[in-house]
């Protein structure tokens, strides 16, 4: 029984690294599983927060995860850069086992694996996939110099990189199935005074052209049932995101779109000694400072969860 | 092995193309977080794997040989044997998945 951990945190966005701050303050000894390539989560792949609380002047998304991390492993929280391959959450001891095969049990369970992109779900999508789609603006913006390309999607993310993109593109279309932006105001408004985005409205990508490499993309409009070409050399896709929730089935219930449900307000799951945030459960927010709030109430339920069986 | 060997436009044709070894080309940057993600995992392979060299090029300071394979997605690693690209994986994946990818030539 001396293997058995207190709690397991899994996932290392703002909620997997504000849980495990908060667990390793009260000396519960977290073991937290970063993810090997997934590591800090969603904020990996942006640029400038200008909305964390306490950053007057922003901070770059990755450097903020990485002062989290910094701030769990000084308390003493055990960050394993792995994933996590299944769970068993059903009995008193939790079982869960990593990339490598090894298992490890814990007493309770903080899950906090965010969302993954979504895809178009378009066959030629996949298959020019890293050669001019892309789902990081971030990470390959760079090789669109004085190109044009496309951005689809509505959203903040969308928005973001759209904005983002104009520092190298030389035009950005922006394609929405609806005539207004879902963006926060700010961030929408960006947008539309960037003379070098064109935002294409009531339109959807139906196909992506290219042999090797992208040449250009059909779009539809979403009214008309209009058809054409647009000939950019880039696709980047923000239309949202989904929660990791593969891992849980049949053990952890979630809604029609697999968002686990809690307990509201508290981060309890349907088993006991299991608990949920970040946006594996908030489809409403998806923010840092939320995850990271729903982050902190996980290890304080599961504090107390432990507490109680010790009592 | 050890640590990987840093490549450049320069050193391309030497160091990559007229390689006795398979050479694994991690194409990379600074400002790319996958990139940092992926950095330790091919440390590993590195150190533990004889038959094989692992090289990082930097592609700000490298757009040359970056834009002569055409990338455009980093991270891209391309495996080079004979001179000519055999194997292309893009994006960060887990060393398992990696492995996986590159065993013919390990």
């Amino acid at each position: 029984m001396s293997d058995v951990k207190n709690v397991i945190i899994i996932g290392s966005g703002p909620a997997g690294y504000t849980a495990a701050v908060y667990a390793a303050r009260a000396q519960l000894d977290p073991v937290i599983f970063e993810g090997s390539v997934t590591a800090g989560g969603a904020l990996m792949n942006t640029t400038e927060v200008e909305n964390y609380p306490g950053f007057a002047d922003g901070i770059m998304g990755p450097q903020l995860m990485e002062e989290m991390r910094k701030q769990a492993e000084r308390f003493g929280a055990q960050l394993i850069t792995d994933d996590v391959t299944s769970v068993d959450l059903t009995g008193d001891i939790k079982t869960v086992t990593d990339g490598s095969g090894n298992t490890h049990q814990a007493r309770s369970v903080i899950l906090a694996m965010g969302s993954g992109y979504r895809e178009l779900g378009l066959e030629n999508e996949k298959r020019l996939s890293g050669h001019g789609v892309s789902w990081c603006a971030t990470c390959d913006g760079f090789f669109f110099r004085e190109q044009e390309i496309a951005v689809v999607g509505g959203g903040d993310t969308a928005a973001e990189e759209a904005t983002f993109l104009t520092r190298f593109a030389s035009k950005v279309y922006l394609i929405h199935r609806r005539d207004e932006l879902r963006a926060s105001k700010v961030m929408a408004e960006r947008v539309l005074n960037n003379e070098k985005i064109e935002p294409v409205w009531n339109s959807q990508v139906v196909d992506v052209l290219g042999e090797d490499r992208v040449s250009g993309i059909v779009i539809e409009d979403t009214i008309t049932g209009d058809r054409r070409e647009l000939p950019v050399t880039g696709l980047f896709i923000a239309i949202g995101h989904d929660p990791r929730s593969e891992l849980l089935t049949g053990q952890i219930d979630t809604d029609d779109d697999g968002y686990v449900l809690v307990d509201a307000p508290s981060t309890r799951t349907n088993q006991t000694g299991v608990f949920a945030c970040g946006d594996l459960v908030d489809h409403v927010y998806r923010q840092a400072i939320t995850a990271a709030g729903t982050g902190c109430s996980a290890a304080l339920d599961a504090e107390r969860f432990l507490a109680d069986q010790d009592g | 092995m050890g640590a990987p060997k840093i490549v450049s436009d320069a050193s391309f044709a030497d160091d990559v193309l007229m390689s006795d070894k398979p050479v694994i080309v991690d194409f990379w940057a600074e400002w790319c977080g996958p990139c940092k993600m992926i950095a330790p995992i091919l440390e590993e392979i590195a150190a533990e794997n004889e038959g094989i060299v692992i090289a990082k090029l930097n592609v700000d300071e490298n757009p040359q040989t970056a834009a002569s394979y055409g990338i455009t997605s980093i991270p891209t690693m391309n495996v080079y044997s004979g001179g000519q690209v055999v194997k292309t994986i893009i994006g960060a994946k887990p060393k398992a998945a990696l492995l996986a990818d590159l065993a013919e030539y390990l």
